[in-house]
């Protein structure tokens, strides 16, 4: 095997070290001190982020187009022979391996660092809590589980991080599983992400059957070799299936519904899962497949479409929501839609920056939220909080530059990346980016609707909660410090060419982005041929429309403070549509969880009716009946057998039996009857001589 | 002069007061005497024939039988003890608990 340096071949290693950490937790975490498991926890990830740092610096220092490194560590599931749908047959044998490049490597990078940070965080923010060891044990077992999915080398491995990263999201939602919402929220995530699980499953199967691998590295061969025609059924097919997993995992509609409930976990958790790392899952696996993906432009006009309405919907959500993570929740939604609007419409190089870049603010605007809650001693309604700027005033100041971030102002990172996407969307379809920049102005406006609810304005927290405002630690604050400074320069290395940048990050991702000849070359590409004209005005419109949504936010949260609600009360019919999520719980409830409750009330009475009644009451009744006429011969003809000769044997004793008194002298006269008897016998006998 | 005839004659009376004792009295104790009384009957025959055959062993088997009977009458009276403990009676006819 040829080498590349300690950290490539040992790259194996990274998931290892949270698995350890998560390991000793189970085994022995009950016992451990709260420093020990911290330190114990908190350093594995420490050490796997150095690990992979060490590994993408070497990776780095690779010539551009060799970027990629393979370790098989040992034969996973030898299952032999097998027969491809076209007839051939051909080996199947998954390998447990990693692999290394430039796209996982920027994921790699994401989910240790942010990891990393978060898992800081906790330590201050979880210091409190019960159960302390067990949170920290499903964190380490998260990021083991999402380490395998991002670095496994073929799909099934990747399924095992993709089912493990949706057991501990389930784990840490449910995680204050004495408290009902917060085990009904686990659930609902568990069992809307196997219905898209299902799908994820049902591709990976279409893929082997029809490419004979599902090694990454041999599907773009694969392919090839396949001479699949653009357009071909089988691709949209396994490209539509892989989508209906992304759509679970990522939170798009029409799965979305889990994600905001999901907020009932601890907010670390709402920040590495269900910001940061687990949500972004699908992106990764889109883009990991997008030589499937671009052979099929239905496939890829289904991901833009969804992603594009997903955006605007649940922005359109995150308008009227109360509670601080709830809006934070909707719009991690809205984002990832942004993400597969990104995807859909050819341009995965910025589909993955924003993942990197949502990535960054999106936590810090988590972990902020859970310093102001922190701060509030628990109060997640923003309606009462205002004018918290001066009392902790690091988290409201991080917390604004991951606001502006993600609001899409220059030059913060979130205007690179919202804007790569954005241009690819205008030369695929102006709709999908007029979606996209209403979307952007949606944003603007509700997470400065949430800004100024939450640190400006007037006061409105009750008295009791007022006096215990603080900041919080710096285990907490430095992580927010960290994060802000990501969120401002993380966009840099993304830097469009029109605005006299190198566009590093597009560069770098390419060679993992198929190209199809000239009418499938990536829209992002074309892009930037396209008139620069057109690009500044783009640009300029998406940066006019953000600054539209904050002031707007700013002259109805903080001048005219009446606005919102006589605005609500104008349009109550829609404000209701909205606070209300447009029903889609109550109409899911209606439609599917009520009627495989139906289902399964249907199933029970079956059961209950022809399994229990006809079939196991039946026989246990046959047998009743027959040990009833058993029992009958048994009493009668055995039993009755058996007193017949007891009977007979009492009917021949009795003239024995009424000799025998009890009376002593009654015996005594028979022996002496008996004896004169005998005597007389005996004399008899003899007959001694008379004299 | 007392022939062996005049011994076996009173020997038989007392012989046959015993037995009757025994079969018609109903206090235990009476029926242990009219024992002893059988028993006696008995040990004037052994004397009597070994006066009669010059011989010592009719004698020996005398004291033997004595002897016997102090251990019965122990033994007996011991039992009857007991029994009254129990039943509070000494009569013989209450003592019919050994019977089907």
């Amino acid at each position: 095997m040829e080498t590349h340096g300690y950290f490539l071949d040992h790259l194996w290693m990274i998931p290892l070290f949270p698995a350890a950490g998560a390991l000793l937790m189970f085994l022995f975490g009950r016992r451990l001190k709260n420093a020990v498991v911290s330190t114990i926890c908190v350093g594995s990830v420490i050490i796997s982020f150095i690990f992979a740092v060490a590994a993408v610096m070497s990776l780095l220092a690779m010539p551009a187009e060799h970027r990629f490194v393979e370790i098989v560590l040992f034969d996973w599931v030898p299952a032999g022979a097998m027969h491809m749908t076209n007839g051939a047959l051909m080996r199947f044998d998954v390998p447990w391996g990693v692999m290394l490049d430039p796209l996982n490597a920027v994921m790699v990078l994401v989910v240790t660092g942010v990891g990393m940070l978060i898992h800081i965080y906790s330590v201050g923010y979880m210091g409190h809590e019960g159960g302390y060891y067990r949170f920290f044990g499903y964190l380490n077992l998260f990021m083991f589980s999402m380490l395998t999915l991002i670095l496994a080398n073929n799909m099934l491995l990747m399924f095992v991080g993709w089912e493990g990263v949706g057991l501990c999201s389930y784990l840490l939602i449910g995680f204050y599983f004495l408290k009902k919402s917060a085990s009904d929220a686990g659930k609902k995530a568990f069992v809307v992400n196997r219905i898209g699980d299902g799908g994820f499953l049902l591709g990976l199967f279409l893929i082997l059957g029809t490419l004979g691998t599902i090694n990454f590295h041999e599907i773009g061969p694969a392919i090839a070799a396949g001479h699949f025609p653009i357009g071909a059924p089988v691709m949209t097919a396994i490209a539509l299936l892989l989508f209906v997993g992304a759509t679970g995992k990522s939170a798009q509609i029409p799965l979305y519904v889990w994600l905001p409930d999901a907020m009932e976990g601890p907010t670390p958790v709402s920040a590495l899962i269900h910001a940061a790392t687990m949500v972004t899952a699908g992106v990764y696996m889109v883009t990991r497949l997008n030589a499937i993906f671009q052979l099929s432009p239905i496939a890829m006009d289904v991901v833009a479409i969804v992603g594009a309405t997903t955006a605007i919907f649940a922005a359109s959500m995150a308008l009227v929501q109360n509670d601080i993570k709830r809006v934070l929740a909707y719009s991690t939604i809205s984002q990832l839609g942004y993400m597969f609007l990104g995807l859909g419409v050819g341009a995965f190089t910025a589909g993955v920056f924003h993942l990197m870049t949502h990535a960054f603010f999106k936590a810090l605007l988590f972990l902020g939220s859970g310093s102001v809650i922190h701060a509030m001693s628990g109060e997640q309604d923003m309606r009462k909080m205002g004018a918290l700027f001066s009392k902790i005033p690091t988290t409201a100041r991080t917390f604004i530059v991951a606001t502006v971030a993600i609001a899409g102002i220059p030059p913060l990172a979130g205007f690179f990346s919202k804007d790569a996407i954005l241009g690819a969307a205008y030369e695929r379809s102006p709709i999908l980016w007029i979606v996209g920049w209403v979307t952007a102005g949606m944003t603007a406006f509700y997470m400065f609707r949430l800004v100024n609810m939450t640190f400006f304005g007037k006061s409105r927290v009750d008295h009791e909660v007022e006096h215990h405002i603080h900041e919080s630690p710096l285990l907490m604050t430095a992580p927010l410090l960290v994060l802000a400074v990501l969120s401002i320069v993380g966009g840099w290395i993304g830097w469009p060419e029109s605005l006299w940048g190198s566009d590093h990050f597009a560069h770098f991702l390419s060679p993992v982005i198929a190209h199809y000849g000239e009418e499938g070359a990536s829209v992002a590409e074309k892009a930037s041929r396209g008139a620069l004209t057109m690009e500044y005005l783009l640009m300029l419109a998406s940066v006019l429309i953000a600054a539209t949504g904050i002031a707007l936010a700013w002259r109805w949260y903080i001048s005219e403070q009446e606005r919102p609600g006589k605005f609500a009360a104008r349009f109550s019919g829609a404000y209701r549509l909205l606070e209300h999520k447009y029903y889609v719980d109550e109409i899911y409830d209606a439609l599917f969880v009520n009627r495989t409750k139906d289902l399964g009330t249907a199933l029970g009475s079956f059961d209950r009716g022809v399994i229990d009644g006809a079939g196991v009451n039946g026989v246990g009744l046959v047998t009743r009946i027959i040990s009833r006429i058993s029992m009958w011969w048994d009493k009668w003809i055995v039993d009755g057998l058996v007193n017949v000769a007891a009977r007979f044997v009492g009917v021949l004793s009795y003239p024995t039996r009424i000799l025998q008194t009890g009376k002593v002298s009654g015996y005594a006269l028979m022996i002496v009857a008996g004896l004169i008897a005998l005597l007389g016998y005996y004399l008899h006998l003899v007959r001694l001589p008379v004299h | 002069m007392l022939s062996i005839t005049h011994y076996l004659v009173l020997s038989l009376a007392l012989f046959t007061i015993g037995v009757i004792g025994v079969v018609t009295r109903r206090n235990v104790i009476i029926i242990l005497m009219s024992i002893e009384l059988i028993l006696n009957a008995v040990n004037i025959n052994l004397v009597a024939f070994s006066r009669l055959f010059g011989s010592v062993e009719g004698q020996v088997f005398a004291i033997f039988i004595i002897t016997d009977a102090a251990a019965e009458a122990a033994v007996g009276l011991g039992i009857i003890i007991a029994f009254f403990r129990n039943r509070e009676t000494v009569l013989a006819d209450e003592m019919d608990l050994l019977k089907w």
